[in-house]
């Protein structure tokens, strides 16, 4: 069956997201939720607006899913992210990763977040208490991923 | 013959828009759509190699672009 491997504007269901990879072959399944986070390198942030190169986007994750597979075997996952406006605490990433096994279905999840983090044409622009916005370039000032809860 | 360029994010707010037609001679590459883009006002603030996709593949400078491409001058993701 093809993955999951959206877009969408509306909130990310998890519970439609574990059901999508729930088999009876597996004894595990992980949900993974990137929130909108309230500090980003120090600064306030009252919400992020997330936009994309959406075809591109929507192939790249189907690539990750794909490839998912096939590093990971019999792995089943789910990978949605949202675009728009998202206030804090409200999630802008989901995946779902099923396998036989706890241990294959940790490494899956961690997997798919970093390969999404690194290569799907997504983009977030930071809204900050004091009203200004700002697009996050990770790779050019001294921040973090202000969702994902972890340090790149 | 023509290209279609998208921008996006910090990108497309540095050149003022988010998709522009740039005209280029058959055989040109990806290097030569952005030495097309340089020209333009705002380009002064895209960095020296931008991440490029061409039909929504990942390419590099010595990619070639054919008419009718969709050349995507993608700033550093931020997904997730």
């Amino acid at each position: 069956m093809t993955p999951v491997a959206r877009l969408t504007r509306d909130p990310i269901d998890p519970t439609a997201l574990l059901a999508s990879v729930a088999r009876p072959r597996h004894g595990a399944i992980l949900l993974f939720l990137g929130v909108v986070r309230e500090v980003n390198d120090g600064r306030p942030v009252t919400g992020i607006e997330y936009s994309a190169y959406e075809a591109m986007a929507l192939r790249e994750l189907a690539a990750i899913a794909d490839e998912t597979l096939a590093r990971f075997d019999a792995t089943d996952v789910a990978i949605e992210h949202r675009l728009g406006e998202l206030a804090l605490e409200e999630a802008s990433v989901g995946i779902a990763v099923a396998h036989a096994h706890r241990g294959v279905a940790y490494d899956a999840s961690r997997w798919v977040i970093e390969e999404l983090k690194r290569r799907v044409p997504i983009w977030k622009r930071e809204q900050y208490v004091d009203g200004t916005r700002e697009w996050v370039d990770p790779t050019g000032r001294p921040t973090e991923a202000a969702v994902g809860g972890e340090r790149r | 013959m023509s290209v279609t360029v998208l921008l996006f994010a910090s990108y497309a707010d540095a050149l003022g828009t988010s998709s522009l037609a740039v005209d280029l001679p058959s055989n040109a590459t990806v290097a030569d759509v952005l030495a097309e883009l340089r020209a333009r006002p705002g380009a002064e603030r895209l960095p020296p190699s931008p991440l490029v996709a061409v039909n929504q593949r990942y390419a590099t400078a010595g990619s070639a672009v054919r008419a009718g491409d969709e050349v995507a001058v993608i700033p550093p993701v931020a997904g997730g």
